[in-house]
This record gives structure tokens, C-alpha cells and sequence, in this order.
């Protein structure tokens, strides 16, 4: 009988074999990274919402402290999305008028709530607390970038387990003195001395059991 | 030469080879696109969620009118009102420490001072950028109030000024009003009124400049 495959084939089957690792590896590879790309994770991607509100304006440029509408970042899980009423208490007066600020007084005058859209929203099964995050000295910024130099706020972080274990492992490396913890600029070129003296004196213990956010 | 029993029960175990490996990817595939986001959006209520069952549609309620949390019974209107017995209190009802001063201070640059000023003169940003100019705190007639007025003017608003009262917390609007009697204090001293040592200090601090 007749050869069916030519010699050389031998070489197109073992080449494909031994090829089929790397596309194998590489398909993982691919996978990994789409995973961890903002495509997945939604980073980088700025929302709109029903008012176009600028963080840069509010505290970048006026100074505004993060506190003045996110009033219950220091005592609670929720940082706090901010009543109408505290828009109001500016915009009674400050561009009455605008057009943009329409929704915000339709708000005011009606009772129904603003819709903003959620930028941060960590699946259900994660239980973040923004209160002991602040307490123990990691700043806005750590997480949420600069958010005064934006105008539609975009979530930097990729907010994947191993970007909270990475900071939960080496909690040094981010934490910051509390009183700078709402300074969205403050830097310090020595954090590895600062890092260590702060961790020891907030009694700070870099925490990854399973328990700590998953319940 | 092979009985074809056998020759059956190989291509039947074939069969069951690849119905198995086709029902190990659906469960796989399954796992991947299915559970994920079931499990990230449970059927329960977070924080400023929309709850299709209010009329309001907030999953947050907001407490009915005279509920009284546990431990929170304004049962102190000196604290809680700024009033006793019918009368504005002079001086605030807590206890006064630098602690409580370097939260008035904290507390008073994040919710006044965007209209009176870090120093309490009324030239805040806000007020640059149109609102109405609210009085500077050391006018005599601030000055002289007691500090349940100042109290008062926080928690319920005075003017075009809205009350601060769901954004800081009581015992916050007692440790302002403290700072801004420092404030008052500060902007209005002379070189006398430090004792030695202060003004030792202040002038070490003046010539390190």
C-alpha cells in the first residue's frame, strides 16, 4: 500500500505538537491579560452622568474638601453620595440658572433622587469599609487616584483581589499620616521609613486571611 | 480476530469519552460566564441602591419622622438645641481641650471655611465665586453672642446660609464653635496677651522666616 502522507509530514505533525504549547501558553497569556485589562475591569473608562459634575472644578480648582459631600467616609462602610440638598447649598445661589444644573433642581423640587452612576462597585461578595481604611491612614488618592484633576470621574485602579492583597501585604508601601489622608497631592520620597514607622505606630497589621473582606 | 462485542463496547466508551469531555466544557463555560456575575450582584441591598418596591424606589430607607436611634435621645437641650430653659447657652456644653479644638479646626476648614474663610473674615472661595458674603465672625456683635447662637446658626442655617445640621454630626458643631471663639481670640490679640514663653516662640518663628 501506498504512502498517504508524504515524509515530510512528520515534521509539519511534530512541529504542531510541540507548537501547540505555545499557543496553549499563549491563549493563557492572552487571557491573563484581557483579564487584567481595562476592558475587563472597566479602569480607565470615564462615566457619564446625569450632571455633568467636575471633582476637578469642586476640589481641584475651589478647594473643596472631600468631607464636605462624602460626610460619612470617616465612620461608615459607604463613603456617602451626597443629598441634592447639599448641591443646594451652593447652587441656591452659584449658577441658579444653568441649564446643566436643571436635573439637580428638578431634584430639589421633586424629592426623587439624582441617578448617579456608581464608578467603584466591587461585587457583592466583598465587604470594602471605607472608615478603617481612612482611620488607619490610606489616602483617597491611593485608590482613587487624582480625582481632582478629573473632570468625569474613571476608576484607575483595576479593584481585582490581587491589587487589594498587594497593599493588604505590604501596607507600608501606602500608608500615609492621617492628617493627609484627604491631601489628594501629598507625596513623601521617603515612604519605605515612613511606611515602617507609620505601620508600627496606627498598630497596623498587613491582614490577607479571607475573612477580612469576604464574609 | 476480534468478537464484535468488544469492537461495541470500545466505541461506546468512546462515545462516553467525548460526552463527558463536551459536558465538562459546558460546566466549565458555565462557571466562566454564568455564576460570575449572579455572584456579583446578589439579590440583596447595597448603599444608594434602587429598590423597585418604594415608591421612592431608595433601597436605603430613611428612618421615620420621630425615630429615635438607640443611644441618640436629644434628651440634653443644652447640647443637642443650644437652649436652656428658654435661653440661648453662653458657653458650650462640652468639655474644652485642644483635642476639641483641633476638631473644631479640622471640622470648621472643611464646611465653613469654603465661604468664611479660613480665618473667619467671610472671603471664602465660594464667595469669590458669587455667593452672598455672610458677616465676618469677628464683628463685635459675633463676638459678644453667646455660643448657643453660633450653634444655632449652624444647626438650623441663618440667612441664605442652609443649616449644617445633616452634614456635621452635634458634638462637631460644639467643637466649631469653640475654634471659632479661638478664631475670634486670635485675630483680635496683641503682643500682650501671650505670656512670655508664646511670644518668645512666635518671635523665634517670626525672624526663622
Amino acid at each position: 500500500m501506498a504512502q498517504i502522507f508524504h515524509p515530510s509530514t512528520n515534521t509539519f505533525s511534530k512541529v504542531s505538537i510541540f507548537g501547540a504549547l505555545f499557543l496553549i501558553g499563549g491563549a493563557l497569556w492572552g487571557l491573563a491579560v484581557l483579564n487584567r485589562s481595562g476592558y475587563a475591569t472597566q479602569a480607565g473608562v470615564a462615566r457619564e452622568q446625569p450632571v455633568p459634575f467636575s471633582h476637578k472644578h469642586h476640589t481641584g480648582e475651589l478647594g473643596i474638601d472631600c468631607r464636605y459631600c462624602h460626610t460619612s467616609v470617616e465612620v461608615s462602610a459607604s463613603a456617602g453620595i451626597p443629598p441634592t440638598q447639599t448641591c443646594m447649598n451652593c447652587h441656591a445661589q452659584i449658577w441658579s440658572d444653568s441649564p446643566t444644573l436643571e436635573p439637580v433642581r428638578a431634584s430639589y423640587r421633586s424629592g426623587e433622587s439624582i441617578e448617579w452612576i456608581k464608578v467603584h462597585d466591587l461585587p457583592d461578595f466583598v465587604y470594602f469599609d471605607h472608615s478603617i481604611h481612612v482611620s488607619k491612614g490610606i489616602g483617597c488618592a491611593s485608590c482613587h487616584g487624582r480625582i481632582d484633576e478629573m473632570n468625569l470621574v474613571r476608576q484607575v485602579s483595576p479593584m481585582q483581589m490581587e491589587w487589594c492583597l498587594d497593599c493588604h501585604r505590604n501596607p507600608a508601601e501606602h500608608v500615609r499620616p492621617r492628617d493627609e489622608v484627604f491631601d489628594m497631592a501629598w507625596w513623601t520620597d521617603d515612604q519605605a521609613a515612613l511606611g515602617a514607622k507609620l505601620i508600627d505606630e496606627y498598630d497596623i497589621e498587613g491582614r490577607d486571611d479571607c475573612s477580612i473582606c469576604h464574609r | 480476530m476480534r468478537s464484535p462485542s468488544v469492537k461495541t463496547d470500545r466505541r461506546r466508551s468512546r462515545l462516553a469519552r467525548v460526552a463527558r469531555a463536551i459536558a465538562i466544557a459546558a460546566v466549565l463555560a458555565g462557571v466562566l460566564g454564568g455564576c460570575r456575575q449572579d455572584m456579583h450582584d446578589q439579590a440583596k441591598y447595597e448603599a444608594f441602591e434602587r429598590n423597585e418596591f418604594f415608591d421612592d424606589q431608595r433601597a436605603s430607607r430613611p428612618p421615620l419622622p420621630g425615630t429615635v436611634a438607640r443611644g441618640h435621645l436629644a434628651e440634653d437641650a443644652a447640647f443637642y438645641l443650644g437652649e436652656a430653659d428658654g435661653a440661648l447657652v453662653a458657653t458650650a456644653p462640652v468639655s474644652l481641650d485642644q483635642a476639641l479644638l483641633a476638631r473644631g479646626r479640622e471640622r470648621y476648614d472643611i464646611y465653613c471655611s469654603p465661604c468664611h474663610d479660613r480665618v473667619g473674615t467671610g472671603n471664602g472661595m465660594i464667595v469669590e465665586r458669587g455667593y452672598k458674603q455672610p458677616p465676618s465672625l469677628h464683628e463685635q456683635r459675633l463676638r459678644d453672642a453667646p455660643d448657643g447662637y453660633m450653634f444655632q446658626a449652624i444647626t438650623n442655617g441663618f440667612g441664605v446660609m442652609p443649616s449644617y445640621a445633616p452634614q456635621i454630626a452635634v458634638r462637631d458643631r460644639w467643637a466649631i464653635v469653640a475654634y471659632i471663639r479661638a478664631l475670634q481670640l486670635s485675630q483680635a490679640a496683641t503682643a500682650t496677651d501671650l505670656s512670655a514663653a508664646d511670644l518668645a516662640a512666635l518671635r523665634a518663628h517670626e525672624t526663622s522666616k
